[in-house]
């Protein structure tokens, strides 16, 4: 827990994010779109990890506060400028807010009910963004850029074309290294760096807060809230304060979403999209402090990359053998690629809760430590 | 004055009167007994102290404040602490860490987010804890991970937990339930260390007479939800009404 190495870890992370175009280039997943989603998502399972991974409080509604994030930024793409700080500084806030009211209502329970009371506020709020608030929301049909909008920070543009999100002029689209490096074409655009830089901070942050009081009376929750309460401590500000916490990295995970596409539906705020963030940090190794990048990560990887997977891939792979051989390949393979690709997720899934609890985190140390020979110090939370 | 009254307190359950306005008066500095048989309503009686239960009528005033109705954590930062039957500690968290959340408490008070303070690097709070787990005897095993603790020192924790906030009125529930006799003893042992480094006032709930009459100053007789007897402990060995009502049952 001291200090160097936590410095020393931070490092590593920033080496590795700032390097992932180049790292990602071998498997496949190193284009913007990809490595952009990878770092929103990072961000988001980061903060569902403070609420989650230290008090054990399971929330299934946070796609609420990615949606009001989204929903945010998009406004003010709308009506002040099409830079981006503004849209994120007011995504953070709104969501804060959001989950304020939610928190405050949800956390009067615990354990499954609290889990059930945001899987509802989170239904409700789908609902709403759907249907009754289509003023504010565009309905189903999605909240959208308009050429009328007003825009009154930025200046008037080009007749007929959309604007694009941009920091201080520099667009978040925009590649601005476009090298070639052992064979892989590699591309650097803004948007990631941005993504990636508050990734960094995000990570920060959630190490400050592991190793703070204030984590410490989390993860005391989570263990034994009757001593915590028999020792002077009110618990609920506590786990309100998490849950707030947890709501505005994904408020500003929302307002990434939307500046790398400026666009927002309804859907974004649907229960699935909460309960995937969950799979992030569950797969990852929750309460720890690197386990829900990870979980993102891999969980947007096998997104992308075995959803794009079809049968004419598959006959390429498998083509080594007899004919025969190769279409019964195909056909056990086939369901769980494609469209079926959240098979494979929930296959996976089901391996690393049954023999990994501790997720992919735990995996990494139990092959460190049968590297390193006998280490037989019980892993402890919060390392990593 | 004592340092805690309790008057005229009534607790019905239903159809069971469980508490049947019982009057205690604990005096600064006693270490205070509450014995009686099962289902006398001890528990009861120091859940409606603690805060966990609301008394239907009485009041109880602790350093001359009222309680009742108060939350357990607010009755804790008055200067009341717990020790439960059976230890309840943060089995999840080492040993150091347990001792380190009542010193925050102590000193931050039920709730300060301190986000980006570091917990290794609160020299006062480390000292703390570091003083109150050496005096327990436990220094050793401060980065052990408590849920691996034997019971024996899982109730030393919890009692170094009660002890580094300073309590002015320590309640203890059945210390040594189910404990082996020389478990037992040592936990007087422990008790009688505690009271001769600290003026700490105790409240005890016992079943056990062997410690019952090694510590206490003062000996409350609870029977059917109501005090049958109050006195020294000698006085309380002879007292007809106690024999009858328990004692008879048990050897003294």
């Amino acid at each position: 827990m001291n200090v160097m190495k936590d410095r020393m870890t931070l490092l590593i992370f920033a080496a590795v994010v700032l390097a992932a175009p180049l790292l990602f280039a071998p498997t496949g997943a190193a284009y913007p779109d990809l490595l952009q989603r990878f770092a929103i998502y990072g961000i988001f399972a980061i903060g569902f990890n403070i609420l989650f991974g230290l008090t054990g409080y399971l929330s299934f509604g946070h796609a609420a506060f990615l949606g009001v994030g989204s929903y945010a930024a998009m406004w003010m793409f709308k009506l002040l400028s099409m830079n981006i700080i503004p849209a994120l500084i007011l995504s953070v806030i709104v969501a804060g807010l959001f989950s304020l009211v939610i928190g405050y209502i949800s956390l009067r329970r615990s354990g499954i009910y609290f889990s059930i009371l945001t899987l509802a506020f989170a239904e409700m709020s789908y609902k709403l963004a759907y249907s009754v608030l289509t003023p504010i929301t565009n309905g189903e049909t999605g909240l959208q850029l308009d050429l009328a909008d007003s825009r009154i920070m930025d200046a008037p543009i080009a007749e007929g074309t959309l604007p694009s999100t941009n920091l201080f002029g520099f667009e978040m689209k925009e590649v601005f290294w476009n090298p070639t490096i052992l064979g892989y074409d590699l591309q650097f655009n803004y948007g990631f760096y941005v993504c990636a830089a508050l990734l960094i901070l995000s990570f920060y942050i959630s190490m400050r807060i592991f190793r703070s009081p204030f984590g410490l009376m989390l993860r005391a929750v989570k263990t034994n809230q009757t001593r915590l309460n028999y020792t002077g401590i009110a618990s609920r500000p506590y786990t309100l304060a998490a849950f707030v916490i947890s709501g505005m990295f994904a408020g500003l995970a929302g307002g990434l979403l939307a500046t790398m596409d400026p666009s927002v539906g309804a859907e974004r705020m649907q229960w699935t999209v909460g309960g995937e963030v969950v799979l992030m940090v569950v797969l990852g190794g929750s309460g720890t402090l690197i386990g829900p990048v990870l979980g993102a990560v891999f969980i947007r990887y096998f997104n992308s990359v075995l959803s794009q997977i079809n049968e004419q891939t598959l006959h390429g792979w498998f083509a080594f053998g007899p004919d025969w051989l190769t279409n019964a390949m195909v056909f056990i393979v086939e369901p769980f690629v494609g469209k079926g690709w959240e098979l494979t997720l929930g296959a996976l899934f089901m391996i690393v809760v049954i023999f990994l609890p501790g997720g992919l985190v735990d995996g990494a140390k139990r092959i460190g430590r049968k590297l390193s020979g006998a280490d037989r110090r019980a892993a402890k939370v919060g390392i990593a | 004055m004592g340092i805690l009254e309790v008057q005229n307190v009534n607790k019905r359950f239903g159809g069971l009167q469980a508490l049947n306005n019982v009057n205690l008066n604990v005096e600064q500095g006693s270490v205070h007994a509450l014995i009686g048989p099962n289902g006398a309503g001890k528990s009861t009686f120091l859940n409606c102290l603690i805060g966990k239960l609301k008394p239907d009528t009485g009041s109880v005033k602790f350093d001359g404040s009222p309680v009742l109705g108060k939350k357990p954590h607010e009755i804790n930062q008055l200067g009341v602490s717990r020790v439960f039957q059976t230890p309840e500690i943060f089995t999840d968290l080492t040993v150091f860490e347990n001792v380190m959340i009542p010193c925050f408490a102590h000193r931050d008070g039920a709730f300060k987010v301190n986000a980006f303070a570091r917990v290794m690097r609160d020299k006062e709070i480390r000292a703390q804890a570091e003083h109150i787990l050496e005096d327990m005897g436990m220094k050793e095993k401060m980065n052990a991970h408590s849920g691996s603790l034997s019971r024996g020192d899982k109730r030393r924790l919890e009692m170094a937990m009660c002890l580094v906030q300073e309590p002015k009125l320590l309640l203890l529930d059945e210390p040594t339930a189910g404990m082996a006799r020389a478990d037992t003893n040592n936990t007087i042992d422990l008790l009688k260390h505690i009271g001769e480094t600290r003026k700490i006032t105790k409240v005890i709930i016992e079943h056990d007479m062997h410690v019952v009459f090694s510590l206490a100053t003062t000996i409350s007789v609870l029977a059917q939800g109501a005090i049958i007897a109050e006195g020294l402990p000698d006085d309380i060995k002879g007292h007809p009404k106690v024999r009858e009502a328990y004692l008879g049952e048990a050897e003294v």
